[in-house]
């Protein structure tokens, strides 16, 4: 489903990505955890392109993203075909970045119209029944200033769902809200993993890693240094910084 | 923790307190005897100003009122009006192309946008508008074909008429202005919304105009508000190129009969009702798009009045 292969970049002389190889199947729930600086949103921002890869691949599906091969070369894509392959890989960011703007309701529906040319009546239909689903059906003609941040989120991760993305990615979805609004967007989280949805999920929360993941990856330095099963990794690290990262955040 | 819970309790504590002894603590609020003063002083310069209004012959209301709508003085008014309209509307399509050339990653078109803004800004609107007016003779013919190569001539006197030159002049002004006011518009909306709108695969033209226009609006306006209402005063330049609008028109009149100031009055009050007309476009505008920037909408005077009235 998801294949990375020696993915590197920097950000001019720094390197934040040195060669990371991560692969994830269908329907399964991958939790990348580490210290801030490792490199875990960048990579995350290389699986749909919103940076550009120095070197390795990532292919989603079996598709390249943001090339095209031909022989030994890579073609960068147009801008118009990176756009179409963003439309199926949904992105949720740590501050929400709904547009402000516009409705609950039309922050949902609008990439339906716009990338996916659905009709409006459908992408409205669509946009209520995910809003249903995130307990946000009564806020649908609010705008994103009139909500509160795990509102707002619940509306974010129902605007990533609208374009019925293959696999959505998560950007520590909980860092910006406050610790008693935590929880209800954790609870939708659990509640897409339970439905087979494919995600990527970088985020503090050990106790969601523990029960959501299936694979639990943790990142030091712009490599990967462990990955597991959540009880091994978590309980059983084999690493020496992924013990000395665990205990510090498990006091 | 303990600054902010103090400032906190001298805003939320009720005005009465009660002390040990259970009397009630009455606040009174402080006095300000200069404020008074100073009001007592403003009003009555403002009567004194308004009372030689009325009193003094040298305003001349009798002229001021025969000549505020009369038939040359309102068709120089609609000629300034075409001439801010003309100039407001090519300025700000002027405007986008510079924007978006300025905020470009190719050096050769942000350096560009970059000196056409520097010249525009730098040469005097006076010192222009005399320049386009002298075209003719700096350039006698103008030809449209392919560069250096075979194309079609015109003479340039035949293509500039003073008023093509008045517009010209004030369009190519605006522009460099209305490039700064709009790329400062949009650099005042957040990355993050670019991102987002990248993310959810939004086209780049949608993204444009549904995503980021909307909001860079908001810091757009206002200063699109002022230089509009400079441009409509601006107009009164172009008189140089005797063309007949509201300042040229009363200076005729007053060239004719001499009664200068009532002339001056007469354009200086349609310019501030212009002005003000502008005002209230600018208070509905803003007002549309501050549309979810802010949690609610205060109400309009309009409807503060209606309240008030029904109260």
């Amino acid at each position: 489903m998801i294949e990375l292969t020696g993915v590197h970049k920097s950000f001019g002389s720094i390197e934040v990505l040195r060669g990371v190889d991560l692969s994830a199947k269908a329907g399964t729930v991958t939790v990348i955890l580490g210290p801030s600086g490792s490199g875990k949103s960048t990579l995350l921002r290389c699986i749909n392109h919103l940076e550009k890869v120095d070197r390795g691949t990532v292919r989603v599906d079996g598709e390249l993203i943001g090339y095209r091969q031909n022989g030994n070369r890579l073609h960068e894509l147009s801008e118009r075909q990176i756009l179409k392959q963003r439309a199926r890989i949904g992105f949720v960011f740590q501050n929400f970045n709904l547009f402000p703007h516009l409705t609950a309701l039309q922050n949902v529906a609008e990439a339906q119209i716009s990338a996916l040319r659905r009709t409006t009546s459908q992408a409205y239909e669509k946009a209520h029944e995910l809003l249903e689903l995130v307990d946000l059906w009564d806020r649908a003609g609010a705008y994103p200033r009139q909500l509160s941040g795990g509102q707002q989120q619940r509306v974010a991760i129902a605007r990533a769902l609208a374009l019925d993305p293959k696999l959505i990615l998560f950007d520590e979805p909980t860092s910006a809200l406050d610790p008693e609004l935590v929880g209800e967007v954790l609870d939708v989280l659990r509640d897409l993993a339970a439905r087979g949805t494919t995600m990527i999920v970088v985020t503090h929360e050990i106790g969601f890693a523990r029960e959501a993941a299936d694979t639990v990856v943790f990142m030091d330095d712009g490599r990967i240094v462990e990955r597991g099963r959540p009880d091994q990794v978590l309980d059983n690290p084999q690493h020496e910084r992924t013990r000395a990262f665990l205990s510090k955040v498990l006091v | 923790m303990l600054l902010p819970s103090v400032i906190g309790m001298s805003v939320l504590t009720p005005p009465r307190q009660r002390t040990a002894a259970g009397d009630e603590l009455v606040v009174v609020p402080a006095r300000h005897p200069w404020r008074w003063a100073a009001t007592a002083l403003v009003l009555v310069l403002l009567a004194q100003f308004t009372h030689g209004l009325v009193t003094n012959p040298g305003w001349d209301w009798e002229t001021f009122f025969g000549y505020f709508l009369e038939k040359t003085v309102v068709e120089s008014l609609l000629l300034t009006l075409e001439l801010t309209f003309a100039g407001a509307v090519l300025g700000f399509l002027g405007g986008i192309p510079l924007a978006a050339m300025r905020l470009s990653s190719n050096p050769v078109l942000s350096v560009v946008s970059w000196a056409y803004i520097w010249v525009f800004r730098s040469v005097p609107l006076l010192v222009q508008l005399l320049f386009w007016a002298n075209l003719g003779y700096l350039y006698e013919t103008l030809q449209v074909g392919i560069p250096f190569g075979p194309g079609f001539s015109f003479p340039t006197v035949n293509l500039i008429s003073s008023f093509g030159a008045a517009v010209l002049g004030l369009a190519l002004h605006e522009a460099a202005y209305a490039g700064e006011i709009i790329r400062a518009g949009l650099l005042s909306v957040d990355s993050g919304q670019h991102e987002a709108a990248a993310a959810l695969g939004i086209p780049k033209w949608r993204q444009f105009y549904r995503i980021v226009l909307p909001q860079a609006m908001r810091a757009i306006l206002p200063n699109a508000a002022n230089l509009l209402v400079n441009l409509l005063k601006s107009t009164s330049i172009v008189y140089i190129l005797a063309i007949g609008e509201l300042f040229y028109q009363v200076q005729v009149i007053y060239g004719r009969n001499g009664r200068v100031v009532p002339l001056l009055m007469v354009a200086t009050v349609w310019y501030v009702i212009l002005t003000a007309l502008l005002s209230v476009l600018q208070y509905y505008t803003e007002r549309h798009f501050a549309r979810g920037a802010v949690r609610n909408l205060p109400p309009t005077p309009f409807q503060k009045l209606k309240a008030a009235i029904k109260r």
